[in-house]
């Protein structure tokens, strides 16, 4: 993931001849091929199921390999469109939707909040800001479940409760605190004077946010998507609290759904299920990973 | 017609005064060089004059116009950043043509100012590259070229220079001062080099502490320094400083240093007003106004015996580092002329060049 470690200044594996260099090698790998093992085990696992019928999964257990020829992928099918949860047998694929239309403009609107905040508690000087900066990062430190009845009662108020749109506003605010602490923990290293040229230059306070912070800001901004996708998507208290049945984003729904406790559990179709709402936050940081480290090691401005 | 007036400027932050009382004129087309230690105020009173700072009390012209409360944008001048503070996401075209586009320059105008200023600061083969593509000289052309294109009323340079090597500093100081000859604009240059301040400026302003030493033209403030502190500044190696007392000499007046051998320096009549039989005074001559003794053409001259701790050749001239009575002494000789370490020789005084201080008040008697 990370290319950070390219050159040392002290090599370890330098020091000692041959058999030295074998034999520490042999423990490096093999410590780390073990944590792998253990962090992939269950996934593994879970993707053997949805391949496997529920019968085969009852009489062999959860650890076995699928039969070649009992082995179909129609439970991931199942699982996306035609599975019965509370009632109506749509799969997940609706609250799928729930959590992209959440997700995504939840993301986009807090980066952007986050961006501007950071821009100007960086970049502009006025009474209180100290303060300011202070509280707005006091969010990053408080605990979700004390934030639980305060934005219950703002959200009756206005008129957001069992809504997408409810969730959205919660996620943009709540995560108004990091990204703020993001930018304005990256936008500090750009030199002020680059800020003094620009007012000298003619640009206004837009002018320098759009054309001179904006295109140094990549690299926080991937940091910033990133924490904010996978945040958003994964919670999973605010969905199973302020929405209910068919609004609710697809972690909840999978507890939903697994906990119905009606009849026998379907376990092929839930681990499809639990495999596909964890495929956006995974692909997100596959893609992304390595500029998510970059961005929050490198200062702004090389 | 006067292009810059600061009249009686006043800047604290919080309890500190950072700047007192400073009284500043710059005549169109002049040069002037800020000097002083570090953090004596030399970028806070051009950040001033560039309206990034506020005024605490006292007032800044640019031409006729009070700019106290105007914003950098509105006071027509243009800055040259100790850190060039090149755009780094931009070209080098787009950095100097973004002045013009946020002042609605048309863009046939812009192409043709740049190409302009590309041509007189020869970075025509650069325009289209980042910042980060460019040799530190290159980036401070550009920093300049930004600053040009402007066409400003007035210049203002913080430290230009001070991020290149000693060799590309010389250059660029020479381009610097054939470019304000060409283009004739007011420039207020902030440096801590006093050779940069005395080789550009038309007239310097010397600071130390916040508070406006001297303002006067390098000559005058290289032969007259107002007191101790411009004249250590001013000059290198720098001056010496020998404690001293006024004692009679034939007609006139005479020093001997203290704790020294007795021996008489005859001081010229024309130094010698105000000074009184007895008086303590700090005795300052500059290295290269000691001389040994039998190389003097015709001046007024005084001996000083001194022992020679150190000998330091530069190649150009030679530098002895002596005693006189406990008292160290500084003289820059010909190589030639040079004695050798732990002889004791006479140096011979220019008497007319030398300055004399208060040792309480520090002022120039
Ligand atoms: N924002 C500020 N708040 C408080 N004090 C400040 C502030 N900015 C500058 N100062 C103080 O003002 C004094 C003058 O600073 P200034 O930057 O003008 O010095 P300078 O002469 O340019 O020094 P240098 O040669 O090191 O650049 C310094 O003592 C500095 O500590
Ligand atoms: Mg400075």
């Amino acid at each position: 993931m990370a290319d950070a470690t390219t050159h040392q200044e002290f090599d370890p594996l330098a020091t000692g001849g041959m058999r030295r260099r074998l034999v520490s090698k042999a423990i490096v790998y093999g410590a780390l091929g073990l944590f792998a093992l253990v962090y992939l085990t269950p996934l593994l696992i879970i993707s053997l199921n949805t391949l496997r019928p529920l019968e085969d999964i009852v009489r062999t257990g959860f650890i076995a390999l699928p039969e070649a020829e009992t082995m179909t992928l129609r439970y991931w099918g199942e699982a996306w469109g035609s599975f019965c949860i509370g009632g109506t047998c749509e799969g997940v694929s609706r609250f799928y939707k729930n959590s992209l239309m959440m997700t995504i403009p939840a993301t986009v609107l807090s980066t952007l909040f986050g961006l501007l905040n950071g821009y100007v508690l960086s970049k502009w000087r006025f009474r209180y800001d100290g303060l300011v900066f202070g509280l707005i990062t006091l969010g990053v430190f408080m605990p979700q479940q004390m934030t639980l009845l305060p934005w219950a009662f703002v959200l009756g108020k206005l008129g957001l409760s069992n809504t997408i749109g409810g969730l959205v506003f919660v996620h943009t605010v709540q995560g108004i605190s990091f990204t703020t602490l993001f930018c304005r923990n990256y936008f500090v290293s750009i030199p002020d004077d680059l800020i003094k040229a620009a007012r000298i230059d003619g640009a206004g306070f837009w002018r320098i946010f759009r054309r001179i912070i904006l295109p140094l800001s990549p690299p926080i901004v991937i940091v910033t998507v990133i924490w904010q996708f996978t945040g958003i998507w994964n919670e999973f208290l605010f969905g199973t609290v302020f929405t209910s049945g068919a609004n609710q984003p697809i972690t909840s729904a999978i507890v939903a759904f697994s906990g119905s406790g009606t009849g026998e559990r379907h376990y092929n179709v839930e681990a499809a299920a639990v495999i596909m709402a964890a495929i956006p936050p995974l692909l997100i940081y596959v893609v992304g990973g390595k500029y998510f480290v970059r961005g929050l090691t490198q200062g702004a401005v090389k | 017609m006067s292009s810059l007036t600061i009249r009686d400027l006043r800047k604290s932050y919080g309890n500190v005064e950072v700047l007192t009382d400073i009284n500043l004129e710059a005549e169109s087309g002049e040069f002037v060089a800020l000097v002083g230690p570090s953090g004596c105020g030399k970028s806070t009173l051009l950040s001033i004059i560039a309206g990034l700072e506020s005024v605490t009390s006292g007032e800044v012209r640019i031409e006729d116009r009070v700019v106290n409360n105007d914003a950098p944008k509105d006071r027509d001048i243009a800055m040259v950043f100790q850190s060039y503070a090149l755009y780094p996401t931009m070209t080098v075209r787009e950095n100097m043509t973004f002045g013009m586009e946020c002042r609605n320059v048309p863009r046939a105008e812009q192409k043709e100012t740049v190409e302009k200023v590309a041509d007189l600061l020869q970075i025509g083969p650069l325009l289209n590259r980042k910042p980060s593509q460019l040799s530190g000289g290159q980036r401070q052309r550009v920093a300049m070229g930004r600053a040009l294109v402007r066409d400003p009323k007035l210049f203002l340079f913080d430290e230009p220079l001070s991020n290149l090597d000693a060799k590309l500093r010389i250059e660029m100081r020479s381009e610097i001062k054939k470019l304000h000859q060409r283009v004739g604009k007011t420039t207020v240059y902030v440096t801590h080099d006093q050779v940069e301040a005395m080789t550009l400026a038309s007239r310097i302003a010397v600071m130390y502490k916040g508070v406006l030493q001297q303002y006067d033209t390098p000559k005058e403030i290289y032969e007259r320094p107002r007191n101790k502190f411009v004249a250590g500044f001013m000059g290198s190696p720098t001056m010496n400083f020998l404690d001293a007392k006024v004692v009679a000499h034939g007609d006139g007046l005479g020093l001997t240093v203290d704790g020294g051998d007795g021996a008489v320096m005859p001081v010229t009549s024309e130094k010698s007003a105000g000074l009184t039989q007895g008086q303590p005074v700090v005795f300052g001559v500059r290295p290269e106004h000691f001389n040994p003794v039998h190389a003097h053409r015709g001046d007024p001259i005084a001996t000083l015996k001194v022992l020679v701790d150190m000998v330091e050749p530069t190649g150009s001239e030679t530098i002895l580092m002596s005693r006189v009575a406990g008292q160290n002494v500084v003289a820059s000789v010909e190589p030639d002329d040079a004695p050798n370490e732990g002889e004791t020789v006479e140096l011979a005084i220019n008497m007319g060049k030398i300055c004399l201080f208060d040792p309480a008040t520090e002022l120039r008697l």
